[in-house]
């Protein structure tokens, strides 16, 4: 298997939609910039220039995807698509139930999303929690280049709209779109595994709802996805050393969620920690908690999430993210419960 | 090319009937929520879609049911769904608001302003799929001031999307009067994006046409979108039950509901204060005043307008033939409903 950057792999499969498929098209704020290859290939039909208008473009994509096509519209960061809610919301995630199933709207709304570079917090949230808990949306986290061009294709060819996020950690061209890497004297913690990797050739579709298991262990479940999958198998390393085994948990898509992969693992070592660079309150975290109960599970839990405004001094804002120090803290307080 | 004015009387007054089928509905209690009626819009929507074809795309807003009806969509199972029967057009899931009807392109949206963008996506899926369909949507006046309206018109001209703007300014956002709160003139705004905007009285149907036909001509020949302001009237007020039509419909009602709290509101201390608030009341009374004037005195009946155009006779015969349509879908929703209860 070739080893390809999670930026190419994802643009690999975009690529191979977009040649198979003329109904797939991609518009967005400086695509011809950030998507050159795909616009040299496609002209400016396909891949299209968008005004800063995500409302307007965003919902434009509902009604092209309404109209026969598979629009892939990019909301260059998922911060930004609180101006744009209302073509999500509103429209794209309610049409199949409002028109008693006659009519859907294929199409993948991608954006950049995470922290960890000091961008502040306007441009460093996740909010796949907020969006996961719309019925009716689907959302992926892809965690390696792998997952991240089979999920792309499985968005595509949905029949349904799917919210695609790109970690800015993991697709680290952003780093330098944004302009933070072209500097010496400023570093970032790229997990390397995540932003390089095999990926199977030609591509394969990834179901969406089906989690992995990144690692194997009885002691205590790990429960990530994006760049905290990669924080969290870094602080396997010294919990191993301490004697205490982990089972992580990739989900890889938040909704629809792997229920079954979950409380499995839960039933095994009764004891699960979500790690999760969203935000803590009414999300993901509790949602997991909400599938054990409801699953009759009974397990130990704790959860390392963002807590707070994320604050964009680098030192303050490695403590408010999921870093490897709290995962460890949080693991090993479960571990050592009765 | 020339109006077929016979047709459009026959599609004006399939409008009115049906949305006086759904007034009924609703003080009735059969159908449950809002309901925004499209009365006195008829004359704009039969003038616009008079140039439809098919294949083009309709993106509509709230008051979405003459539109549809005039685009054919079967008044039965819109009937059911206005009543919330499962047997309705969309199952019972969407409601007048939300109505959709795949097989004619034409999507309907309860949230000011969101047809414009909706219709852009059309746009652009008639520009790479399908050239030389155009895709028209509706929204009131009120929706001038929404971002993503605004947002939409910048993105069409710049995309040279076949898009037709149509505004039906009836004056009122909501119960607020629209000049209140908009600034400047929409049909300069409108053009101030780039493309041709043009306004008319929406109380004429041939005047409608003729604008709409040059938008239209426009778009299918890939020149880009255009905005239409046409100006109309809202006798039925923003929806059935409208606070301010009240006024005057049950006017004893509610002066005994309104004034016990307003005359505390005036005379609350500091008694000083009387005099700006007899001004403040004197604003909502002026408000409700400028209602009743429209509605009673000076709005046009677009209908009426539309009836001399074809003369007596035609006109009867058209509103008998009309008529007999919307009963007979309306007994056949009744009794469809009947069938499963």
């Amino acid at each position: 298997m070739p080893r390809m950057s999670f930026a190419a792999a994802v643009e690999a499969a975009l690529e191979k939609a977009m040649a198979e498929d003329e109904r797939v098209i991609t518009f967005g704020e400086d695509v011809t910039m950030l998507r050159r290859n795909l616009f040299v290939r496609f002209g400016p039909g396909r891949v299209r220039q968008t005004p800063i208008s995500e409302a307007a473009f965003l919902y434009a994509g509902v009604g092209a995807a309404m109209a026969g096509m598979r629009p892939v519209v990019e909301i260059m960061m998922i911060d930004f698509i609180a101006v744009a809610f209302d073509g999500l919301l509103n429209a794209a995630s309610k049409l199949k139930a409002f028109s008693g199933g006659k009519w859907n709207a294929p199409m993948v709304i991608r954006a950049g999303c995470g922290g960890w570079y000091g961008d502040g917090g306007q441009h460093e949230q996740s909010l796949w929690g907020i969006l996961a808990g719309m019925p009716g949306v689907s959302v992926v986290v892809p965690s390696n280049p792998a997952d991240a061009a089979g999920l792309m294709l499985s968005a595509i060819n949905s029949d349904d709209p799917v919210v695609f996020l790109e970690h800015k950690f993991l697709a680290d061209y952003w780093l330098d779109y944004l302009g933070g890497a072209s500097r010496d004297g400023v570093s970032f913690d790229v997990p390397a595994a995540g932003a390089e990797g095999e990926v199977p050739q030609p591509l394969r579709e990834v179901p969406m709802g089906a989690a992995s298991v990144a690692r194997r262990g009885g002691d205590i479940t790990i429960v990530s996805l994006g760049v905290g999958l990669h924080r969290a198998l870094e602080a396997c390393e010294t919990l191993a050393a301490r004697g205490i085994q982990a089972e992580v948990i990739d989900l890889r898509t938040v909704a629809p969620m792997d229920r079954q992969t979950v409380t499995e693992s839960a039933r095994k070592t009764g004891k699960v920690l979500v790690v999760d660079e969203d935000y803590v309150g009414f999300g993901l975290s509790g949602e997991v908690a909400a599938v054990l109960a409801e699953s009759g599970v009974s397990a130990g839990f704790a959860r390392v999430c963002t807590e707070d405004v994320i604050p964009f001094a680098r030192h303050l804002e490695e403590r408010a993210l999921p870093n490897v120090r709290r995962i460890i803290d949080a693991a090993e307080g479960l571990a050592r419960m009765a | 090319m020339k109006p077929n004015f016979e047709q459009l009387y026959l599609q004006m007054a399939r409008m009115r009937y049906f949305e006086e089928a759904l007034a009924g509905l609703w003080h009735r209690g059969l159908a449950p929520g809002e309901m925004h009626l499209g009365v006195g819009e008829e004359a704009v929507v039969a003038g616009v879609l008079a140039h439809l074809q098919h294949g083009d795309a309709l993106s509509l807003d709230h008051r979405s049911t003459p539109p549809l009806v005039a685009r054919g969509v079967d008044m039965s199972s819109m009937i059911l769904e206005c009543i919330g029967d499962e047997a309705g057009l969309c199952g019972g899931q969407g409601g007048h608001m939300h109505l959709f009807s795949p097989e004619h392109l034409a999507g309907s949206s309860g949230i000011v302003g969101s047809s414009a963008p909706l219709a852009a996506g059309f746009g652009l899926a008639a520009q790479l799929m399908s050239p030389g369909k155009v895709a028209f949507a509706f929204f009131g006046d009120g929706a001038a001031n929404q971002g993503m309206l605004l947002e939409s018109f910048n993105l069409a001209a710049t995309w040279k999307l076949p898009v037709v703007f149509v505004c039906k300014d009836n004056h009122w956002a909501i119960t607020t009067r629209s000049r209140s709160v908009t600034g400047g003139c929409l049909r300069k705004r409108a053009a101030s994006f780039g493309m041709p905007a043009a306004a008319v009285d929406g109380t004429r149907v041939e005047a409608v046409w003729r604008a709409a036909a040059r938008a239209v001509a426009r778009a299918r020949a890939g020149r880009g979108p255009s905005f239409l302001l046409a100006r109309c009237c809202r006798p039925e007020g923003h929806f059935l039950g409208d606070p301010l039509l009240r006024m005057f419909r049950e006017p004893v009602k509610q002066v005994v509901e309104i004034t016990p709290p307003i005359v505390r509101a005036m005379m609350s201390r500091p008694l000083g204060a009387l005099v700006s608030r007899c001004g403040y009341l004197g604003r909502i009374g002026m408000v409700i005043s400028r209602v009743g004037g429209q509605v009673y005195i000076t709005d046009p009946d677009p209908l009426a307008r539309a009836a001399r155009l074809v003369g007596d006779e035609a006109s009867r015969r058209l509103e008998d033939q009309a008529r007999g349509e919307v009963e007979r879908a309306l007994e056949d929703a009744l009794e469809r409903r009947e069938q499963h209860a």
